[in-house]
């Protein structure tokens, strides 16, 4: 275990945890949107910067910082105080109509942003670039569908060159893994639609009902794990129901 | 030959001694792009030309950089018995009349900077032959200079192994190989003193010993070439010059933390450069000094060239092991650092090219000799590109603690044409501006930090009254918000809305209270980014408001330009009484805002001018002028 002090008061974790868990564990909640447990440490969206001052003094993410043995931190020294907010008030001028936004910026005490920026200004864009969905993605679902392109102010995430890409297989874990609701998905038909990434992805009907129910593409998953075959055969309520009706003949 | 014992890199030495001092005449052209540019290549072929017309005997050579990059074509001529002359701003006619001179026997006056005192050439001869020249570290350009990294560059062949063998080349491989542990080679370094000069400063020696003992057996080394700051050429220029020191160093690099595979990884814009350092890499393999069982020992090292993709942030160590790998070239948090957890996900040791170059010069010359030059915790020398409104430009190698002062009135020769110098940018776009009431500083990693700026990678940049402060901030912080990858929010947004207010402010648009929300932004990019890129991005503007606030004020509260540059502030008048009448102003101007009769001293129309300052800039008589 590993203690250090937060605002004031010794906290104990075990090594390797990240600064961010160890301010959660200590009661306290900082503002956050690139952070996924799930997924490796990013860096990104710096709303959760934290000051501290030993062993040295620095402004630092705390969703990237390991803690170490006698570590300090404030997480309300004002210079950390004055960093959220201005990160805050940068993504509500970025994302003048997320909800999401609004709410996490109102918690820090900001409730209007100074930083009216003319190309943004009217604008209906909810991504906040925290690079959750490239992320989840790559990482988890091994399918590196969608990523970056851009630099600077120019950076958006899509699919390249924002044509349906071969390697979706219309999961959805995209869209719910976005925290401010960029990513819409949408199952119309037979068709799941995914507007962001310029994707429409067959689904395969439940033989018993017909309704439409998985995503075409993640069938070659049955080989992979043959002991859930059986989910990609009839969509989950016919397969309650065929299971509770073999449990109650068995009874 | 495959090199395997001292006797045999003896004689790779005697060989290149010979190549070095012919008993003919030896004429080498600095041939680096800084040469190439000034129109080296056509001396070059005027001298070969000549020389076989008048079927003359001798060696020529396509060197690299000489250092005064503004008096290229430089040309360095070496007669047996005559001594050796370094000529300046060569033309194709003045090398085929340089030529038929040697020829007769004689080593002109004529174009010559200076002569190169050389060993055993103080003889009668040389005396009469030279009287009348000055040596050339009597040049204040060259007085103050001490070179390390460049100790090669401009002397020998690039592509000769033999040549850099005879300046002492790959004695340090053969002294660590042979006689020193791992161990005692990352002593040796850390004793020296000797900091990354690839921007950051960091100790070199407690980074090679900090990736000696990561865990794990697989390792790499990398040197980072990839150099993106407008107007610097420094490592480009040790690549095209001697890119043996490059490969010793990242070789002595490799069998000290045990490490079989080294990576340069250069920027694609240097085609001479990957030329150069590749040829470079075949010539050691093919001699044994690449590859494996190197000097007949049981180490194998070898490297291999990689090209990048050319964004600035890419130089930066995490996004470029990134890129290395095959992915988006963008920076991720440290710790951990590369030396722990590097290129695919082993220990990995990332130096700059100038930084490889030092090591076998501290191997070979000791510890000691190396923490002797330069100041206390700065020590060595370091290699700038003085550019910009200075006397004299080009690659200057100082030794660390030279006062800004030195640097600029010194080797620099003061401002140009009687103008008063007023700050230096040191460090690239991530830089900040020094005013030259503190030119009495050292130029070293704390003083500058100090001042608000950095030593970076060593663009120096000088400005005199001509200059406006906040546009150079504005120039400059426009660079790298282009530069900018876009992954974290600070240096994102923060600096595009940063850019914005300056833009606002040369527009004559800005309040009081955009000074300050811009200082505001500034602090918290400078703190709250990801990666030095955004870090150091703010630099350039903070140190303006530091030291030239009167200049922002006077945009944002008296709507006035005081260097005269900003457009929207200044306005044009033509001096009745210098103005002859001429018409050529009438006829450039391209808005049509310019009236008077021929002969007759002319006007602007105010309502018209759109301050293109097209008058200002062709006016024979400087009679138009700027109202600030
Ligand atoms: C935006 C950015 C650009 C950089 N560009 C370079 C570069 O072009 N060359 C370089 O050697 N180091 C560059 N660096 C520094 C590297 O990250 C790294 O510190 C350096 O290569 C380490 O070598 P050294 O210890 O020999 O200086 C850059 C850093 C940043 C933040
Ligand atoms: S779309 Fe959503 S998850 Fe993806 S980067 Fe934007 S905000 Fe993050
Ligand atoms: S500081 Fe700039 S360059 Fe560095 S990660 Fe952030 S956005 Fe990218
Ligand atoms: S949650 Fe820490 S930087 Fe985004």
């Amino acid at each position: 275990m590993i203690t250090l002090t937060i605002n004031r008061r010794p906290v104990s974790v075990p090594q390797g945890t990240l600064l961010l868990k160890a301010v959660e564990e200590a009661g306290i909640t900082l503002p956050s949107l690139c952070h996924h447990d799930a997924l490796a440490p990013y860096g990104a969206c710096r709303l959760c910067m934290v000051m501290i001052t030993a062993p040295y003094r620095a402004l630092v993410a705390s969703c990237t910082y390991p803690v170490e043995e006698g570590l300090v931190v404030e997480t309300d020294a004002p210079e950390a105080v004055q960093a959220r907010r201005l990160a805050l008030e940068f993504l509500m001028s970025r994302c003048p109509r997320s909800d999401v936004i609004r709410k996490m910026a109102e918690k820090e005490g900001v409730t209007a942003s100074r930083f009216g920026m003319p190309s943004t200004e009217q604008t209906d864009e909810l991504c906040v670039l925290c690079g959750l969905c490239v992320r989840v993605c790559r990482e988890l679902i091994g399918a590196a569908a969608i990523g970056f392109t851009g630099r600077g102010s120019e950076r958006r995430v899509g699919a390249p060159f924002d044509f349906q890409s071969d390697a979706c297989i219309g999961c959805g874990a995209c869209a719910e893994v976005c925290p401010t609701g960029a990513i819409q998905m949408e199952d119309r038909g037979n068709q799941r639609i995914l507007r962001a990434w310029n994707t429409r992805i067959t689904l395969s009907a439940c033989p018993e009902c017909g309704r439409f129910f998985t995503p075409e593409p993640t069938r070659f998953l049955k080989k992979m794990l043959p002991e859930i075959e059986t989910y990609w055969e009839v969509c989950p309520d016919c397969r309650r129901q065929k299971t509770s009706r073999q449990w109650l003949n068995a009874q | 030959m495959k090199i395997k014992t001292p006797s045999d890199l003896e004689k790779l030495r005697d060989q290149g001694q010979c190549m070095l001092s012919p008993q003919k005449p030896r004429v080498s052209v600095g041939m680096a792009t800084c040469g190439l540019a000034a129109g080296a290549g056509a001396v070059f072929d005027a001298l070969r030309q000549a020389a076989d017309n008048l079927r003359l005997d001798l060696t020529l050579v396509s060197a690299g950089c000489i250092g005064c990059c503004q008096e290229e074509p430089l040309v360095d001529v070496r007669m047996p018995g005559f001594g050796r002359v370094l000529y300046a701003r060569m033309t194709p006619e003045g090398a085929d009349r340089l030529i038929r001179s040697l020829a007769s026997g004689e080593l002109p006056h004529e174009n010559a900077l200076a002569y190169i005192p050389e060993e055993g050439s103080d003889t009668p001869k040389s005396a009469e032959v030279l009287s009348g020249l000055v040596p050339i570290n009597a040049l204040p350009f060259y007085a103050k200079q001490h070179k390390v990294i460049l100790r090669n560059s401009g002397l020998i062949d690039p592509q000769s192994i033999e040549e850099y063998a005879a300046r002492g080349g790959y004695k340090s491989l053969l002294l660590a190989l042979l006689q020193l542990s791992p161990h005692e080679i990352i002593d040796e370094i850390t004793r020296s003193g000797l900091r990354g000069r690839g921007g950051g400063g960091f100790p070199t020696g407690k980074k090679w010993e900090v990736c000696s003992r990561a865990a794990g057996t697989a390792r790499f080394i990398i040197c980072n070439a990839d150099e993106g700051d407008p107007g610097a050429y420094m490592d480009r220029t040790v690549l095209e010059s001697d890119p043996y020191a490059v490969i010793e160093g990242m070789t002595i690099g490799g069998y000290a933390i045990g490490a079989s595979q080294g990576y340069v990884y250069v920027r694609n814009e240097y085609p001479l450069a990957i030329d150069r350092i590749n040829h470079a890499i075949e010539r050691s393999t093919e001699c044994g000094l690449l590859g494996e069982d190197i000097l007949g020992t049981d180490f194998t090292f070898s490297i291999q060239v990689i090209r990048g993709a050319g964004a600035f942030v890419c130089g930066e160590e995490t996004a470029l092991i990134a890129s290395l790998e095959g992915g988006l070239g963008e920076p991720r948090p440290r710790p951990p650092y590369p030396a722990v957890s590097g290129l695919w996900g082993k220990p990995t040791l990332i130096n700059n090219v100038k930084t490889w170059a030092s090591v076998a010069a501290i191997i070979r010359k000791g510890p000691e000799w190396y923490a002797g030059i330069g100041t206390k915790g700065n020590a060595g020398t370091a290699v700038f590109s003085l550019v910009g409104k200075v006397a004299n430009t080009g690659l200057v190698e100082i030794p660390l603690g030279l006062t800004l002062e030195e640097m600029i009135q010194g080797i620099g020769g003061g401002g140009l044409a009687g103008k008063r110098v007023k700050a230096v940018q040191t460090g690239g776009p991530s830089g900040g501006c020094i005013p030259a009431d503190l030119f009495h500083l050292p130029i070293d990693y704390a003083s500058l930090t100090q001042a608000g700026s950095i030593m970076g990678s060593g663009g120096m940049v000088v400005m005199d009254e001509d200059t406006c402060m906040v546009d150079v901030a504005r120039y400059f912080l426009r660079f790298t918000m282009e530069e900018s990858c876009g992954k974290c929010t600070p240096c994102r947004e923060g600096a595009r809305y940063m850019y914005a207010i300056l833009t606002r402010i040369i527009e004559g648009e800005a309040t009081p209270e955009d000074l300050v929300l811009l200082e505001e932004i500034a602090m918290w990019v400078k703190e709250a980014s990801l990666c030095g890129l955004g870090q150091t991005a703010p630099n350039p503007v903070l140190s303006t408001l530091r030291y030239f606030r009167d200049e922002y004020d006077a945009h944002v509260r008296e709507k006035r330009c005081p260097a005269g540059v900003c457009r929207a502030l200044i306005k044009l008048t033509i001096n009745a009484e210098r103005c002859t009448g001429c018409g050529l102003c009438l006829r450039e101007c391209p808005v049509g805002a310019i009236r008077g009769k021929k002969k007759a001293p002319h006007i602007i129309d105010p309502d018209l001018c759109t301050h293109c300052r097209t008058c200002y800039d062709i006016c024979p008589e400087k009679a138009v002028e700027i109202v600030r």
